[in-house]
């Protein structure tokens, strides 16, 4: 490792135009002509549309025109897709309603957009929207997840009856059941997976410009996987051909699952632009991105987790019912089946699992991937149902997770995923250590001394990144690869651009990319440029999310890498007459091994491009594109302790210490590493003590706005304790697993199960707000 | 409309708005001053914090008109001209930030929070504290409470003083 390579602790390069405010987001973009754009949407649940009069609002001063969905059907727009294909266990396709991008004659949740206004100014569109008349006919809903399956539920789409999308298993259910029946000891436990909302800090925008010259489309919008959204928009949509239609994601203020789907309105804006012809640019405002960004989780389910007599996991059971929303958004179907119970097998040992799941319509916000999607809902399960069986079975929850651990690699589970590497107890023994746990006795005495119930709790996750080999995700529905590609420019003056299909959303890759290239070439980070986010620039690529670009997408940079040093070992082996295989390459210079000789590195790059003296019939120049695809997935692991004091007489949590210990393979840049893991721990603890989405029976998000949802604050959260004891990931070039996700994959449970031990009461749900556990508290009394 | 002239980062401006344009808007759309950030709709995020007359307002509950003939500072405003803000180079420094979307009004809080308890006065617990009007999504606050104590520290041994409004 070098000051600057693999390893390095380096400050972000694109951290200059963030503290200067030199950031470019979508909403920063203004485009000549540019116009504004305002969505009318539902202010109803479930309603039959039966009259939209726009006469008044066309009236409105700067309105240029209103749009609504008839005409969108007219010019030929399609419905919004799931890409991922799930069976129910009958062998029927899941049963997937329609959604048009702007609603014809039925709204199913507060939010759903019936029409578009666009006007000079944001002011003048909100006004329009506002005189736009909608006529509709209310109808009963139905928003909890539970509810929807029962007999005389209200109905939401006549493709899904009952509101069941899918009634899917994975195990095996006899063998699951005959264990279960033969334990010796079995713990049962109900859990709710609380509705979250993303919230990343910019709210989603997109800016649609339709060239009538050049019959061309380009739209500026805050994704995280451009490509995606314009291989979606094209090939499903009919907004325009790929060839025709430009997708640009600039610098996009964070995105956490919310950005990967397509949403109508960039599908809405980009029309509207052709229909208007002007740019049309939208930024939604906070309720708005309450109202229609993806929600996260929203799972029930009831476990059971049975024990031999020598305390050894012999097999699990799971049933869960997952609440989707009014429609399917893009990958919704994939979260609550393959990136969740195929993890529910935890770090351990467990012989027999079976899990089924039924997913459901619902009067409320489309829910897809949120940070972690399916993984944290996993997570939660398993290390639950652990801390609840150590307290029954009267055994250290610690130890009764070291017994159960799996410490033979690969391992097979019952749920599809084979295990590469890991060590458990490692990171347990480091999170032990630097919590001392030892000492907790001690501490909970003198916090009783003080009038505090003092707990600890912890939680042992593993999860799956690197998302995927595309072989496998195909067989299991996935409607597209999850490769990654590359492509590396050595310019004739030796400075490198590096072209990726990631995107970075808060993540340092134009850091961390960088000192990839500045490893393998020893040259400064600062000659190095990574270019992202713009489909007329990179060609092709899935984006980031599932904690892939590292594992993914930096493994196809190696790729592309590979094919460069061969060509430039060969070029400079020519001009120092020298064999190639003895050509090294160090600090900025290709040396021929063992003598003095030596090529400046921009000397060879040069000589690629005047191409005055190549080896015969080599092209001139030096430029490398590959495609990287993964031979499995990545399984980060790691362990959690959280120390809490609750007062007793409030009900509020202090978390008084939160420990890391990670295994995320090797790692590029630790500080981004630790950084990642920070801000995933916090959403975790807000899931777990502050966020809560809430709809009431008739349907209306009564958490709409930071006044009523409770983001984690600085004063909510303490200063982290994070390490890591790594074991190389052996499936990708570099050893990395991902660590993007693991903070919010590995926290919530450890945080219940440290409050859940300082009340002495297990029943609790997310998230345990200061009246929740006071109501516990003071209900026991009484 | 009305007439609002005021100083922005040490340059007169002045322009006709709707009564109901907001600092922020002014800021954003009349200036190209794009650094300011609208993260909600209730002044609870804190991205759009600039100064006004040296103090930390949320311009997102402002209106330009009321600004009118004062001296505001922007994020675009608050380096010495390459030389950054002890604030900002900590921001950095300590990877203070991730995607950068509340960096802009975390920074502007930062530096009126150092200026108001005094260089060098700060502890992690009144931090956090005072960042309650401030909303991050990435970094879990670790990193920003690290950096705001750093440059208070920085600020205290005198290496840059943050830039009142010319």
């Amino acid at each position: 490792m070098g000051v600057e390579g693999i390893g390095a602790r380096v400050a972000r390069k694109e951290d200059k135009r963030f503290i200067t405010g030199g950031g470019r987001y979508v909403d920063d973009m203004v485009v000549p002509g540019m116009k504004h754009a305002a969505f009318v949407r539902s202010p109803h649940a479930h309603a039959d549309i039966k009259k939209i009069d726009v006469k008044a609002a066309k009236k409105m001063p700067g309105v240029i025109d209103v749009l609504v969905g008839k005409e969108l059907k007219t010019d030929g727009i399609g419905n919004l897709i799931c890409g991922w294909m799930v069976h129910s266990k009958d062998g029927s396709p899941m049963n997937m309603g329609a959604w048009s991008p702007l609603a014809v004659d039925r709204v199913r949740y507060v939010g759903d957009a019936v029409a578009i206004v666009v006007a000079e100014t944001k002011g003048q569109a909100r006004d329009a929207a506002e005189a736009v008349e909608v006529t509709y006919k209310e109808k009963k809903a139905v928003t909890d997840t539970v509810s929807a399956l029962k007999k005389g539920a209200p109905q939401l789409h006549p493709e899904a009856p009952g509101n069941l999308i899918y009634d899917w298993e994975i195990g095996e259910a006899e063998a699951t059941d005959k264990a279960i029946a033969a334990a010796h000891h079995v713990t049962t436990l109900q859990i709710v997976n609380n509705r979250l909302v993303p919230n990343a800090m910019e709210p989603r925008a997109a800016l649609g410009h339709y060239d009538k010259a050049e019959d061309h489309y380009t739209c500026w919008t805050t994704s995280q996987n451009p490509h995606v959204a314009r291989l979606v928009m094209s090939a499903f949509y009919n907004v325009a051909p790929e060839n025709k239609l430009r997708v640009i994601a600039p610098d996009v203020g964070g995105g956490f699952g919310s950005k990967i789907f397509i949403y109508p309105e960039e599908i809405v804006c980009l029309w509207a632009s052709k229909r208007t012809g002007v740019p049309v640019k939208w930024v939604a405002d906070r309720t708005e991105s309450f109202l229609t960004d993806a929600h996260g989780r929203d799972h029930v389910t009831e476990v059971k987790l049975a024990f031999d007599a020598d305390n050894k996991m012999t097999a699990m059971k799971v049933d869960t019912i997952a609440n989707f929303g009014a429609y399917m958004s893009l990958f919704s179907s994939s979260v609550p089946t393959y990136l969740y119970a195929t993890l529910l097998s935890g770090q351990y040992n467990i012989p027999a699992i079976h899990c089924n799941v039924r997913a459901v319509y619902t009067n409320t916000a489309p829910v897809d991937a949120y940070r972690g999607a399916g993984r944290p809902e996993a997570t939660y399960v398993v290390e639950r149902v652990v801390e609840t069986a150590a307290r029954e079975l009267g055994m250290s929850p610690a130890e009764l997770r070291r017994r159960n651990f799996i410490t033979e690699f690969p391992h097979q589970t019952p749920v599809i995923m084979n295990y590469d590497a890991g060590d458990y107890a490692a990171s347990l023994d480091a999170a032990m250590k630097a919590a001392d746990y030892a000492g907790f006795e001690k501490r909970r005495e003198q916090a009783k001394k003080a009038g505090k119930l003092r707990g600890i709790g912890m939680s042992c996750y593993i999860e799956a990144c690197g998302i995927a080999p595309s072989a496998a995700v195909g067989s299991l529905g996935a409607g597209v690869g999850l490769w990654e590609s590359a492509e590396v420019r050595v310019n004739g003056v030796g400075t490198i651009e590096v072209l990726t299909g990631s995107h970075s959303h808060g993540q340092g890759h134009e850091t961390t990319f960088s000192q990839l290239v500045a490893d393998r070439f020893g040259v400064p980070l600062d000659s190095v440029s990574i270019v992202h986010g713009d489909t007329d620039k990179v060609q092709m690529g899935m984006g980031t999310y599932g904690s892939r670009s590292g594992a993914v997408g930096m493994s196809a940079i190696v790729k592309a890498l590979d094919k460069v040093e061969a060509k430039a070992k060969k070029i400079a082996a020519h001009l120092m007459e020298a064999d190639e295989g003895d050509i090294v390459i160090e600090n900025g210079e290709l040396k021929v091994a063992g003598t003095d000789k030596t090529v400046p590195w921009f000397q060879m790059a040069l000589a690629a491009y005047t191409a005055h003296n190549l080896p015969e019939g080599m092209e001139p120049g030096l430029k490398e594109g590959a495609f990287y695809d993964p031979a499995n997935f990545t399984f980060p692991a790691g362990c959690y302790i959280c120390e809490v004091e609750v007062d007793p007489e409030t009900g509020r949590t202090e978390i008084v210490q939160f420990v890391a210990a990670d295994d995320f393979g090797n790692i590029i840049n630790p500080m981004i590493v630790e950084g990642q893991v920070h801000g995933g721990i916090a959403q975790g603890v807000g899931q777990a003590l502050l966020e809560g989405c809430h709809y009431d029976d008739n349907g209306q998000l009564i958490t709409a706005s930071y006044m009523d949802y409770c983001m984690p604050r600085a004063d909510d959260l303490p200063s982290f304790q994070v390490s890591t004891s790594n074991t190389p990931c052996p499936s990708n070039p570099l050893g990395i697993k991902g660590c993007g996700e693991a903070g919010a994959i590995g926290s919530p449970p450890a945080v219940i199960n440290a409050i859940t031990d300082a009340i002495g009461n297990n029943d609790l749900t997310m998230p345990a707000t200061a009246q929740k556990v006071w109501s516990i508290l003071n209900a026991a009394k009484h | 409309m009305s007439e609002v002239s005021m100083s922005v980062n040490g340059r007169e401006v002045s322009a006709t708005v709707e009564g109901r344009t907001l600092l922020v808007h002014f800021l954003r759309e009349h200036l190209g001053l794009t650094g300011t950030h609208v993260g909600c709709d209730t002044s609870q995020c804190g991205a759009c914090v600039v100064h006004v007359d040296g103090k930390a307002v949320k311009s997102c509950s402002m209106l330009a008109a009321q600004a009118a003939g004062s001296q505001i500072t922007t994020i675009e405003g608050l380096a010495d001209g390459n030389d950054l803000h002890p604030v900002q180079a900590a921001f950095k420094e300590h990877h203070g930030l991730q995607c950068g979307f509340c960096t802009p009004g975390m920074i502007m809080a930062a530096t009126d929070m150092i200026e108001r308890h005094g260089p060098g006065n700060l502890d992690e617990a009144t931090v956090r504290a005072e960042l309650e009007g401030n909303i991050c999504r990435c970094t879990g606050y670790h990193n920003i409470v690290k950096a705001i104590l750093a440059a208070s520290k920085t600020m205290a041994k005198g290496k840059g003083k943050a830039k009142k409004a010319a």
